[in-house]
């Protein structure tokens, strides 16, 4: 079995447990994130194992390659410390079981990955995928196991996560481009974390567009419009890919107006908090997350994850915003979509 | 003798009746596993007077005479058992009155419920009506008939509680008014404060006379309508779960069900609930209000509320097209369901005896129970699918259902639209007094023994 690589001695002297002090859900002044912190490094009981709301934050604040929230997840697991009422923890192992149901494209050296998300795969297509779209992987075979973080099921990630890796491995690729960020974040940082080993190229889809974007320069006509970026929780596995996305908005002329829960401060969708803390917190992140949002001028709200999508796209249209994948509005700016406006 | 289709043409016009080959195939049988059984003749009235002149017919020449809706009830009640007359009623589909203000609308006995549920959509938006889950082609007069169920039903009761007077043409041909009615213009009431006749016809399934008017409670139809769904891997906390949600006098309907497939279904208890409001701030309290009963199963993660997102627009749809869907899981399909009413409390003795008989029989199976107002019981459907070309399977189908009914009537229940098997073991297991009065209704109604016979034998 795959083991966490987890460095004790990062923890024991470091400077400032950001980890912990800087998480939105906990409160805790220096001494006290350190001391909760060696409490879990040495598998003791811990607050922490109760209160984390699995909003996988802890991954970006810590700067010293350590990963606290993956720790959390094993401590618990080992404690036998669910997250979420049994039920809708075993519901998402079976949802997201591989039953041979699997749909491949023609694959050859690189593949696109749709994860287990139809969404996208109908972002994965048109003039931007027009080389990979045929190329297309969809469901549990070609899944990222990630989500079982939430439930602190890290056995299921080490079970299946080879599995996964394994059936890329059979299609031959040398790439694969991933169109969800939980998906490159499982192969770029979970896997290491676990010396599960990755034998391909993992490439983010955002770093294909904005080459792609590059390439078609001359046929982007700036959107001018004012938008609000809805950071999903795995791209807090894969910080050093959130500028991105102020990358490839100044390109296709799209503001991002700041805001408070930006950045390092973003606020997730909550969906995953409705199961793991109940509905007083969901609905307080989300409605302080979209009171920001209009607070700050935007009249879109733009979306990485397809999952936030579904979770907040009737929300943010309430109150006058309208959603839309940034894909969709690559698409809106080389003039192969209309984009949408809410009424 | 007298030349029956002759008679029959001059009731009805030729149009209006049948003995062609083709159509009696047809009306031999319904989407169930019981097997076929031809009728004679079908006829298809579009008058109260020609219901009126065929039964008399029939009566005269003790001609067996089955009313029938859309043939949809699943467990043969329509197909003809002793032959005669198959009388399709949906030709009589008139929306005769809706009083606003009083809520409640009057419509022929063989309206579809699609029908008055747009009839409602289009000219009274304020209103509806308690839809079940079976295809809006399916009539409302046969609904009551077999004390249906619908999406008001954990609210105000059996869709036939909602009946606020009937027209009915009796087996001797007279043409009878119950309830308000019977004195007046109004159909408001069908029995209070007179002797509540209609239960002389209410669960009679047809066997007592036809029905050529239904009065039906109407309800307001609030604006925003929204759904949550509990999980629980406990089936013994179903009971107390919907104890709590009951108390809260809030839900327009509650539905607990389970499945093996899709497998994120499996091992677990879902417990639908669908909730109203004519603003954001009601549904939003309402939610707060649900959420909050249930807190202390989610405290000790013995049940949570799953996302619902994706699921929202299927589970909003009313009827629901989802329950058909598990009927072609086998492929070529087909499902049959019996459904006892019985209490909420006995829920997970039912729960695992579907699983024991799903297991010995090898059939894929399904549970749905429907709370029945604010949870004095509740309907809990044992539905089994299969592939109509697998005689075996068939079999295996109709064995299993069988064992579910005597299950249900050892435990206390009563069979809900029983098939002509199951009405015989629920009469066995009658008190003989009870039996004994439904002898006396029956035959003083039906002295020829004309009206769907092979159901409700009480003789
Ligand atoms: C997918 C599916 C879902 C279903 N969901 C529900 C549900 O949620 N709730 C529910 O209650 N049922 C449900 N059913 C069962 C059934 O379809 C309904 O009860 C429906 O109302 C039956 O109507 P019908 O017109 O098809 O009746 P039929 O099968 O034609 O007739 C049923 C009975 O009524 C008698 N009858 C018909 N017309 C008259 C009349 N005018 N006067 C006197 N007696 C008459 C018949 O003789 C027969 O005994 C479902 C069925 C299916 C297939
Ligand atoms: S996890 Fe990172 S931030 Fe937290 S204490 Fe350890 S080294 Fe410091
Ligand atoms: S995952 Fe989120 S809630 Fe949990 S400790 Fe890390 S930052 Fe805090």
């Amino acid at each position: 079995m795959y083991a966490l690589k987890f460095e004790k001695e990062i923890c024991a002297t470091c400077p400032s447990p950001d980890c912990l002090l800087k998480c939105q859900y906990m409160e805790f002044d220096k001494d006290e994130a350190h001391q909760e912190m060696m409490k879990l490094v040495n598998g003791e009981d811990s607050r922490v194992l109760t209160e984390c709301v699995t909003c996988y934050a802890c991954e970006e604040y810590c700067r010293r390659g350590n990963h606290p929230y993956y720790l959390i997840g094993e401590r618990r697991e080992e404690k036998g410390i669910l997250t979420a009422p049994r039920a809708i923890t075993n519901q998402w192992i079976n949802m997201t079981a591989m039953q041979g149901k699997q749909m491949v494209g023609e694959v050859q050296d690189t593949a696109l990955s749709s994860c287990l998300i139809p969404e996208l795969g109908m972002l994965g297509s048109g003039k931007l995928f027009e080389d990979v779209a045929q190329a297309i992987t969809f469901g549990a075979e070609f899944m990222c196991p990630a989500v079982h973080t939430h439930f602190a099921k890290m056995s299921v990630v080490k079970e299946r996560l080879p599995k996964v890796i394994d059936h890329f491995r059979q299609l031959g690729v040398e790439k694969v481009i991933c169109l969800h960020d939980e998906c490159y974040g499982t192969y770029t940082s979970i896997a290491p974390a676990f010396g599960i080993e990755v034998p391909f190229t993992p490439i983010y889809y955002m770093d294909f567009l904005l080459e792609k974007l590059n390439e078609m320069k001359d046929q982007i006509t700036p959107l001018n419009i004012r938008a609000a970026y809805q950071r999903p929780c795995s791209n807090r596995l894969i910080p050093q890919k959130h500028r991105l996305v102020r990358e490839i908005m100044d390109l296709i002329g799209v503001e991002l107006p700041d805001r408070t829960y930006q950045d390092e401060n973003s606020l997730c969708c909550a969906e995953i908090l409705r199961a793991v803390s109940g509905y007083r917190l969901a609905n307080d992140v989300q409605q302080r997350n979209i009171d920001d949002m209009v607070e700050c001028g935007a009249s879109y709200c733009v979306f990485n994850c397809p999952a936030c999508q579904s979770t907040l796209s009737e929300k943010v249209a309430k109150r006058g915003l309208t959603p839309v994948h940034i894909i969709d509005l690559c698409k809106a700016a080389i003039g192969e979509k209309e984009l949408e406006v809410t009424a | 003798m007298k030349d029956i289709l002759r008679s029959l043409v001059d009731i009805l016009g030729e149009r209006g009746v049948s003995n062609a080959a083709e159509e009696l195939w047809f009306y031999a049988r319904d989407p169930g596993v019981l097997e076929a059984h031809f009728p004679d003749y079908v006829v298809a009235p579009e008058t109260t007077e020609q219901v009126r002149q065929v039964v008399r017919l029939a009566n005269e020449e003790k001609i067996p005479i089955v009313p029938m809706g859309n043939g949809m009830a699943l467990t043969g009640l329509v197909i003809p058992l002793k032959g005669g007359i198959v009388m399709d009623m949906k030709r009589m589909n008139r929306i005769l009155e809706v009083n606003e203000k009083a809520r409640y609308a009057v419509v022929e006995g063989g309206t579809s419920q699609g029908a008055l549920k747009a009839y409602l959509q289009d000219h009274h938006p304020q209103l509806r009506h308690s839809l079940p889950d079976a295809p809006p082609t399916t009539t409302i007069a046969a609904n009551v008939s077999l004390h249906g169920q619908g999406r008001l039903t954990q609210q105000y009761g059996f869709n036939s509680d909602m009946v606020t007077g009937l027209e009915v043409v009796l087996p001797t041909g007279e043409v009878c008014k119950i309830g308000s009615p019977s004195l007046g213009p109004y159909w408001f009431s069908k029995g209070p404060t007179l002797p509540d006749l209609s239960g002389l016809f209410l669960g009679w399934l047809g066997t007592t006379g036809i029905f050529t008017k239904v009065g039906l409670k109407l309800y307001p139809n609030k604006k925003i309508r929204d759904v949550e769904i509990f999980v629980t891997d406990r089936v013994d906390l179903v009971p107390d779960i919907i104890y709590k949600l009951t108390h809260l006098e809030m839900l327009e309907d509650i539905n607990a069900w389970f499945q093996p497939r899709p497998l994120m279904f499996k091992d677990n208890y879902h417990i639908t609930m669908y909730f109203t409001g004519d603003t954001e701030e009601e549904v939003e309290f309402k939610r707060k209000m649900i959420w909050d009963s249930l807190e202390e199963f989610i405290v000790t993660k013995d049940g949570g509320f799953m996302g619902v997102g994706y699921m929202k627009p299927m589970l909003l749809e009313m009827p629901q097209r989802g329950i058909a869907a598990f009927a072609d899981v086998p492929r070529g399909g087909g499902f049959e369901y019996s459904g006892p009413i019985t209490l909420i409390e006995h829920y997970p003795d039912y729960a695992l005896k579907v699983m024991e008989l799903a297991e010995k029989y090898e059939v894929i199976y399904s549970s749905a129970a429907r709370v029945v107002s604010g949870g004095h019981s509740m309907m809990f459907s044992i539905s089994f699918a299969f592939n109509r070309a697998d005689a075996a399977m068939m079999e295996r189908v109709k064995k299993a259902l069988d064992e579910a009914t005597e299950f249900a009537l050892e435990k206390g229940g009563i069979p809900w639209k029983p098939n002509y098997k199951e009405q015989r073991m629920t009469l066995e297991k009658l008190d003989p007094n009870t039996l004994k009065l439904l002898q006396m209704v029956k035959r003083n109604l039906d002295p020829n023994g004309i009206m769907n016979p092979g159901n409700w034998e009480v003789s």
